[in-house]
């Protein structure tokens, strides 16, 4: 390229070549081996096969893209830095308008979409009730939690459990699954509640892996690692959904044709509701002063101890409701699938509602739901390349904290002012300390 | 008591393992007080490049056992620090005096990606590979009892992590880096202010903690002559462990500790249960944590307001 040629073109920075073949060098170095020998089993022994020119289109394309982020990092900084916040206030703005707008959709969605879409619909509404559900530990409360999962699959295996062995229905199993949901959520708040920060995160990720060896190895409990089968199917108020239409059907007693779409359907305002039910007690929370000691144990842990606030208290009922929820998208899950097996309950999971509750903007609910709406959805679109599914997510998690570390939403608007509620910038906000 | 030692034999040399991968936490912990949680995949990488590397050569025709082992060495420990480097340069420094929660979602996604980019390229089927050295000394095993095995393995793997972390230790404490190293742990901002190259001081962190990494990888795939894209994980929760164990930010204290959680997890696995001895190992960080925050030689941490 003509880097000092007048003009188009010069806008590059000097050297931005060399520093792109630099990079392309330390791709070949990371490729080389990597993608360029697979070792595969042949006869006796390992033997390798090589891939030359995947390994040359790996280094092209990091040699391209380092150019392009050279040229893209040349545009003029401060022009780049106000439309970075033209946008966030135009965002800020329209962010009352989507809140019901949304709302509208997801209401009357199900009514006009195809089967594919509600079955989507249902998939992201129970991620986004448990990144409701989690945000309320680590968006309000500021305590880091990476084994949220295991709550998810207490929430499961308790209603799996309850419902196959003692012939328990769906909605008086879902109390039962929260409020155990709830108790573990206590029993791991109370080792923790001296700790902080990352310490913290790395004492939940170890909690979410016992649930998960437990749940693999305790087979006379949770059949092991071959799950558990033929859960029931939740009833509305003792209207099963089957495919007769005879008495105590929904079909029968509504005399309309039994279709598979109905119990879809219904499926999916469940799960709306109960969304809708974590998203009000949350906002209802957060004015009680319960809520108020959350927001204030994120801000400064110390300064609460010093004002008389009960950290104990505060932690252990973070963890609980939170967990609550958590068991409750948990019993969801169990009867939607009507199949339950460790391999629901991993630590992607965990990893995946965390990074919906970060994208969103802790502490924010409506940043959540579009995060929810984007992750889940976007990895809906990778679906024919499913192999690179994990690995896309995996960049996308290091690219959004790069790009926008705070989340979509990052302002917040405080429960309590003087005069008027002014929107407090993302840059002045605590978050996750611990 | 035979029983006893040959579990005091297999846990030193598992504990061995864990230490090489701890000291690389502990580092990167002390220099800018993040948990690296793509340590652990770091390793996973070097163990494939390790096979990678035997099998190629076994190709070639080098079976020459230490000349192909030292080459495997520093093959897998350069462009495993390689990997290390480019993790931070991509994943940590853009990130440096951001939020706390950013960096460590930032290594979380790293550790993803690392994970399912072996997955695709080298496939997620397990890879065996033959024992490279046979044979060993039988202990106490004369009079028809149990026979005490100490295989050549298990004394290279000891002998080989003693030399890697003397060298190390001589880095640290002998050379100019490992000076600066040590300010930059004490004040990244004031040893910054008296003419470190922290930046540079950092790369080089992770460069060593990677290769270290990578080393641990080579002995793991000696050891169990099994790899797979997922052995990072559960390696990598519990060389953290032991790092905390052993107090994190002290090197001495994250070999007791990666020795201390070898030894548990053979002798939990050998007289309670097997299925269960990664719940020790994990309860073990949890009781720590609570009832020994600075670990076994760690100082504690004093809070300003």
């Amino acid at each position: 390229m003509n880097a000092a040629a007048p003009g188009g073109s010069s806008r590059l920075p000097p050297g931005a070549l060399r520093d792109a073949g630099l990079s392309a060098l330390v791709a070949f170095g990371l490729f080389g081996p990597m993608i360029g020998l697979k070792t595969t089993e042949g006869g006796s022994a390992m033997s390798l096969r090589a891939r030359p020119e995947a390994v040359v289109l790996a280094v092209l394309a990091v040699f391209a893209g380092r150019l392009l982020l050279l040229f893209w990092q040349g545009r003029n900084r401060r022009a780049a830095f106000r439309s970075n916040r033209v946008v966030a206030e135009v965002a800020t703005r329209l962010g009352r308008l989507v809140a019901p707008a949304l709302l509208a959709f997801a209401v009357v969605m199900p009514i006009f979409a195809a089967r594919y879409y509600v079955d989507l619909g249902v998939l992201v509404l129970t991620y986004v009730m448990l990144g409701w559900g989690l945000n309320i530990v680590v968006g309000l409360a500021g305590l880091l939690d990476l084994g949220y999962v295991a709550f998810y699959a207490v929430g499961a295996y308790s209603f799996a459990i309850f419902a196959t062995d003692f012939g328990l229905g769906f909605w008086s199993c879902l109390p039962i699954a929260g409020l155990l949901a709830a108790c573990w959520g206590m029993l791991l708040g109370f080792p923790v509640l001296r700790l902080r920060g990352d310490y913290l995160a790395i004492v939940t990720l170890a909690f979410g892996e016992i649930i998960h060896i437990v749940l693999n190895n305790w087979v006379s409990l949770t059949n092991g690692p071959n799950g558990i089968f033929g859960i029931p199917r939740p009833t509305l108020f003792g209207l099963k959904f089957t495919m007769s239409s005879g008495p105590g059907t929904f079909a029968g007693f509504f005399h309309v044709e039994p279709n598979p779409t109905q119990r879809l359907i219904f499926l999916y305002y469940v799960i709306l509701i109960l969304a809708l039910l974590t998203n009000w007690v949350t906002l209802r929370l957060r004015r009680l002063p319960l809520g108020r000691a959350w927001e204030a144990l994120r801000e400064d842990e110390i300064a609460c101890r010093a004002l008389g606030i009960n950290v104990t208290v505060t932690k252990l009922t973070a963890f609980a409701i939170g967990a609550m929820f958590g068991g409750f998208a948990g019993a969801f899950f169990a009867t939607r699938q009507a199949f339950i097996s460790p391999e629901s309950f991993t630590f992607i999971e965990s990893a995946l509602v965390l990074s919906i509750v970060v994208l969103g903007g802790l502490g924010s609910q409506l940043g959540v739901a579009l995060a929810a709406l984007a992750m889940i959805g976007g990895s809906e679109l990778f679906r024919a390349v499913s192999d690179y599914r994990m690995l896309i997510f995996g960049i996308a998690l290091v690219l959004m904290m790069i790009l926008r570390p705070r989340g979509l939403v990052s302002g917040r608007v405080p429960t309590v002012a003087l005069h008027r509620k002014r929107e407090i910038s993302a840059e002045l906000v605590a978050q996750g300390r611990g | 008591m035979a029983y006893a030692l040959q579990q005091l034999i297999n846990g030193v040399t598992l504990g061995m393992i864990y230490g090489l991968i701890a000291v690389g936490y502990t580092m990167v912990y002390g220099i800018i007080g993040m948990i690296n949680f793509a340590h652990g995949d770091i390793f996973m990488v070097g163990a494939f490049l390790s096979l990678i590397a035997l099998t190629g050569l076994a190709m070639v025709g080098i079976t020459a056992v230490p000349i192909a082992l030292a080459i495997t060495l520093i093959f897998a420990a350069a462009i495993a620090a390689l990997y290390g480097w480019t993790v931070e340069r991509i994943a940590y420094r853009p990130l440096r005096g951001s939020f706390r929660l950013a960096p460590l979602i930032s290594a979380i996604g790293m550790s993803i990606t690392l994970e399912n980019f072996v997955q695709v390229s080298q496939g997620a089927q397990v890879k065996p590979m033959a024992p490279l050295i046979p044979g060993g000394l039988s202990l106490l095993g004369q009079h028809g009892g149990f026979v005490v095995q100490l295989s050549w393995m298990q004394i290279a793997i000891v002998v080989t992590t003693l030399v890697v972390l003397a060298i190390f230790t001589w880095l640290v404490t002998r050379t100019p880096l490992g000076r600066s190293m040590r300010a930059c742990e004490q004040d990244l901002k004031m040893a910054g202010l008296l003419g470190v190259n922290t930046d540079m001081t950092i790369s080089l962190t992770f460069v060593i903690g990677a290769a270290l990494a990578a080393v641990a990888g080579l002995m793991f795939l000696l050891y169990y002559g099994v790899i797979d894209f997922y052995i990072g994980f559960v390696a990598g929760v519990k060389a953290f462990t032991a790092a905390v164990l052993g107090g994190i930010g002290s090197l001495p204290g994250a070999v007791l500790g990666g020795l201390a959680i070898g030894l548990i997890e053979t002798f939990w696995s050998a007289y309670a249960s097997v299925e269960y001895k990664d719940v020790a190992a994990f309860s073990i960080l949890a009781i720590v944590l609570v009832f020994m925050p600075t670990g076994i030689l760690g100082r504690a941490d004093v809070e300003k307001v």
